[in-house]
C-alpha cells in the first residue's frame, strides 16, 4: 500500500508533503462519503454500536469544524480564534512530551547499557520493565502526582506539569529500552570476538561497536517513544487536570457535543498535530545519524 | 567525531526546543494555576494554603475564585492556591494525603472515604440544595421516579449515582437499566437512553444551547420534564470545604487558618450572590473556557442552591440535613447491592465550630450572609454556550 503510493509520488513527482495533504483530503472524503451514504442510526449489533451515527451531533460536517476552528473560543471580547487557543495549547503540550521523551530516551538507554553490561540485570530488569507497561495510567497518575507534591528539595518545588512529564516518561522509556537492548545484543559473534582479540575493554566495545550498530535499532524506538509521549502527555492532562494543555483541553470542550459539536474535535486536531510535529522532530534527529542507518528493522 | 558531534548538536537542540516549550507556554498560556506552594516564598508574611477542587475551573466554584480576586484571602493573610482537578484526581484523597490543605467534594463521596480511613473533616456545608436532576424528552411519559421503571436510566456513575439509586429505592422501582453516561448529553438527544442525569448549573445548560432539529431553534425548557431529588426527597448535600481532621485536633495555627479561609471563602460566595456577572468573568480569566453565557448560568444555578441560606448562615451544616444523607448512604444500595457506608460516620466528620467563627467576624463586619432578599437573575442561554 505504502509502497504503491510511493510509487506513485514518484511518478507524479509530488513532494513528501504534498502525498501527507492528499492523505488527509482522502481521509475528509472518506468521512463525509460515510456521513452522506451511511445509516442515520448508525449500526448496532446486539446493542453493541459497530459504526457511528451520521448525524451533525455525532459527526458534523468537516468544512463546520473548520469554519468553527475560525470562530472567536467564547463570546467574550478579546476570546482568541478557537484555532489559537488550540495552538497555544498544543504549544503547551508539546513542550511537556518532548520533556517526557528526553527523561523516557535517558532513562530507557540507561536501563538498555545496564541490561547489556550485566547478564544478571537483564534477567533481573527486563520483566519488570515489560510489567511496567501493565500498570494502567488512572492508578499511575494520582500516585505521581501524590509523591511529586511532597518533593520539595531547596528552592524546587514541583509543579504540577512535571508529573505530567513522568507520566510521559513512563510510556516512552519502554520502547528505547527494548529497542536500545535489542541493537546492543545485535553486533555478530565475529564481530564481538574480534574486538576481544584486539584486547578492548567493554566501554571501547560498547562505543566503537555496540552503540552504532544499535542506530537501526534505537531510532525507530525513539520515534516509538515519541508517539507514547504524546499520548502519556495528553492523557495524563486529562488524568491530573493540569490546565493550559490539549488534554485538559479535551476534557473540557467534550461537555459541548450537545451544543457545539464541532467544537470537540478542535483539540483533537490540535492533538494530531502535536503527534505529526514530534514524530518529525525525531525524525530529523535521526539524519546525522545517516551513516549507521544501513537496514533499519521495525522495532 | 565529526558526526558524533553535529548528533549532540542535534540532541542538544531538541532539548532547547523541549525547555522553550515549557517556559514560554507557562507565561502565555491563560489560566495556568501554579503548583501547589509555588507562590509561598513570593509573599513572606503570607501563610501558604491549597485548595483542591473536584473539578475543572469552572462557575461552580465561583466563591473561591472572587475571594482570590478580590483579595479577600490576601486581607486574612492567606496566600491561596487554587488546584483544579482532573479526571482521576479525587479530592478527598488529595487532601487525606495531605497533598492539600483544603478539598471541595460532595459528602456521601466523603462519607465513603472516611469509612475507608481518611481523616477529614467537612468545616463548612457551601451547597445547601442538590443540583442533581434526571431529565427526560416531555412526551417521553416520564415525570416521575415511579415512571423510569424499565427505562434506560443515564448516570455518570463514580459516586454521582446515589441520589438517583435512594429515590429509585424509595419508589421501589427495580426493573430499570442503569448506562454509563459521557459528560455530554448526546445519549439523551439521540435517544439511546430515556432519562439523562444532569447538574442544574450545568448539563442541564447543555439541553438548552443545543439546537432541536425539528424546530431549528434551541431545545426550550418545555421540551423537558425533569426529576428534583430536593422535590423527590433524596436529596443528598453536595459541594463542603473539607479540611484534616487530625491537624484541626492538634494544630492551632490550621485551627485559625481554617477560619480566615472559610471568612474569605464565604465571603467570596457573598461576592458572587451580589455580582453574579463579575463572578463569572473572574472564573473565565482564572482559566475556563466556557462561554460566556454558559458561564453566568452555572453562576446564577449554583448561587440558587446557596441562597438564601436557611441553615442560620452559609456553610453551616444543617444537621438534619447531615443525618438524612447520612441515613440515606447507609441504606441505599445500587445495582449491585452495595451501600456506602456500613456504620455511621464518626464525630468528628464535620463541625460547625470554625464556620461559626468565620460568619461571628463577618457579621460584625456587617456582610448579609444568609441572603434573605435573594432573588436570582434572568439568564438567556446561546446556542453552545457562547
Amino acid at each position: 500500500m505504502t509502497a504503491t503510493m510511493i510509487r506513485w509520488s514518484r511518478a507524479l513527482r509530488l513532494p513528501d508533503a504534498a502525498l501527507g495533504l492528499l492523505g488527509l483530503l482522502g481521509l475528509a472524503l472518506l468521512w463525509e462519503l460515510y456521513k452522506a451514504l451511511g445509516p442515520a442510526d448508525g449500526w448496532s449489533i446486539g446493542g453493541t454500536r459497530v459504526l457511528p451515527r451520521t448525524t451533525d451531533l455525532a459527526m458534523p460536517h468537516t468544512w463546520d469544524v473548520l469554519i468553527r476552528l475560525g470562530e472567536p473560543l467564547t463570546a467574550a471580547p478579546g476570546a482568541p480564534p478557537l484555532w489559537v487557543a488550540v495552538a497555544q495549547a498544543s504549544l503547551f503540550s508539546l513542550g511537556i512530551a518532548l520533556a517526557g521523551w528526553a527523561i523516557g530516551v535517558v532513562v530507557g538507554f540507561a536501563l538498555a547499557v545496564l541490561m547489556a553490561r550485566v547478564r544478571v540485570a537483564e534477567n533481573a530488569v527486563l520483566p519488570l520493565v515489560v510489567l511496567s507497561q501493565t500498570v494502567p495510567l488512572i492508578a499511575l497518575a494520582p500516585v505521581v502526582r501524590s509523591w511529586g507534591s511532597r518533593i520539595q528539595v531547596a528552592g524546587v518545588t514541583w509543579e504540577a506539569w512535571m508529573s505530567v512529564a513522568v507520566i510521559a516518561s513512563y510510556l516512552a522509556f519502554f520502547p528505547v529500552a527494548v529497542g536500545a537492548l535489542r541493537g546492543l545484543q545485535s553486533p555478530e559473534t565475529l564481530h564481538t570476538e574480534l574486538m576481544r582479540a584486539y584486547g578492548t575493554g567493554w566501554w571501547t566495545t560498547l562505543v566503537r561497536l555496540r552503540l552504532p550498530a544499535s542506530v537501526p535499532y534505537v531510532l525507530p524506538a525513539l520515534r516509538l517513544a515519541a508517539a507514547n509521549a504524546v499520548v502519556g502527555t495528553v492523557v495524563a492532562e486529562v488524568s491530573t487536570g493540569l490546565p493550559g494543555g490539549v488534554g485538559r483541553m479535551i476534557l473540557e470542550f467534550a461537555n459541548f457535543a450537545s451544543s457545539d459539536p464541532a467544537r470537540p474535535w478542535a483539540p483533537l486536531m490540535g492533538a494530531v498535530a502535536l503527534g505529526l510535529l514530534v514524530a518529525g522532530l525525531v525524525g530529523a534527529l535521526g539524519l546525522p545519524l545517516a551513516r549507521y542507518r544501513r537496514t533499519e528493522v521495525p522495532a | 567525531m565529526r558526526r558524533t558531534t553535529r548528533a549532540r548538536i542535534a540532541a542538544v537542540g531538541v532539548a532547547a526546543v523541549a525547555l522553550t516549550g515549557c517556559t514560554v507556554t507557562d507565561e502565555e498560556t491563560p489560566g495556568q494555576d501554579p503548583a501547589p506552594g509555588t507562590t509561598a516564598e513570593a509573599d513572606g508574611d503570607l501563610t501558604p494554603v491549597t485548595l483542591q477542587l473536584q473539578w475543572l475551573t469552572q462557575a461552580q466554584f465561583a466563591g473561591y475564585y472572587a475571594a482570590l480576586d478580590q483579595g479577600y484571602y490576601a486581607e486574612e493573610g492567606l496566600d491561596v492556591t487554587i488546584v483544579p482537578s482532573g479526571g482521576d484526581i479525587v479530592p478527598q484523597d488529595a487532601l487525606a494525603n495531605g497533598e492539600v490543605d483544603y478539598a471541595i467534594a460532595w459528602v456521601p463521596k466523603v462519607l465513603g472515604s472516611i469509612e475507608q480511613g481518611a481523616q477529614i473533616t467537612n468545616v463548612a456545608q457551601i451547597f445547601e440544595r442538590s443540583a442533581t436532576l434526571q431529565v427526560a424528552f416531555a412526551d417521553s411519559g416520564i415525570t416521575t421516579v415511579e415512571d423510569l421503571e424499565g427505562r434506560q436510566i443515564g448516570s455518570w456513575g463514580y459516586g454521582n449515582e446515589w441520589e438517583l439509586f435512594a429515590g429509585l429505592n424509595q419508589a421501589g422501582v427495580e426493573d430499570f437499566e442503569i448506562v454509563q453516561q459521557a459528560f455530554d448529553m448526546n445519549a439523551l438527544l439521540s435517544g439511546d437512553i430515556d432519562a439523562a442525569q444532569a447538574m442544574t448549573y450545568n448539563e442541564y445548560a447543555q439541553l438548552l444551547e443545543a439546537e432541536n432539529p425539528e424546530t431549528g431553534e434551541l431545545y426550550q425548557p418545555e421540551d423537558f420534564t425533569v426529576i428534583d431529588w430536593n422535590e423527590v426527597g433524596t436529596a443528598m448535600l453536595q459541594d463542603a470545604i473539607w479540611a484534616d481532621a487530625e491537624r484541626l485536633e492538634s494544630d492551632e495555627d490550621y485551627q485559625e487558618t481554617t477560619v480566615a479561609f472559610l471568612k474569605a471563602s464565604l465571603q467570596g460566595w457573598v461576592f458572587a450572590r451580589d455580582n453574579p456577572e463579575q463572578a463569572a468573568e473572574i472564573v473565565t480569566a482564572a482559566g475556563s473556557t466556557l462561554g460566556t453565557s454558559h458561564q453566568l448560568w452555572m453562576t446564577n444555578e449554583v448561587n440558587r442552591l446557596i441562597w438564601p441560606s436557611t441553615t442560620g448562615g452559609i456553610g453551616t451544616v444543617d444537621p438534619a440535613a447531615w443525618d438524612a444523607t447520612v441515613a440515606m448512604a447507609l441504606e441505599t444500595s445500587n445495582e449491585t447491592g452495595a451501600t456506602i457506608i456500613s456504620s455511621e460516620p464518626p464525630e468528628n466528620a464535620y463541625t460547625n465550630e470554625f464556620v461559626e467563627r468565620a460568619l461571628a467576624e463577618l457579621e460584625e463586619e456587617g456582610v448579609d450572609v444568609t441572603g434573605e432578599q435573594f432573588e436570582p437573575i434572568e439568564v438567556t442561554l446561546n446556542p453552545g454556550g457562547a
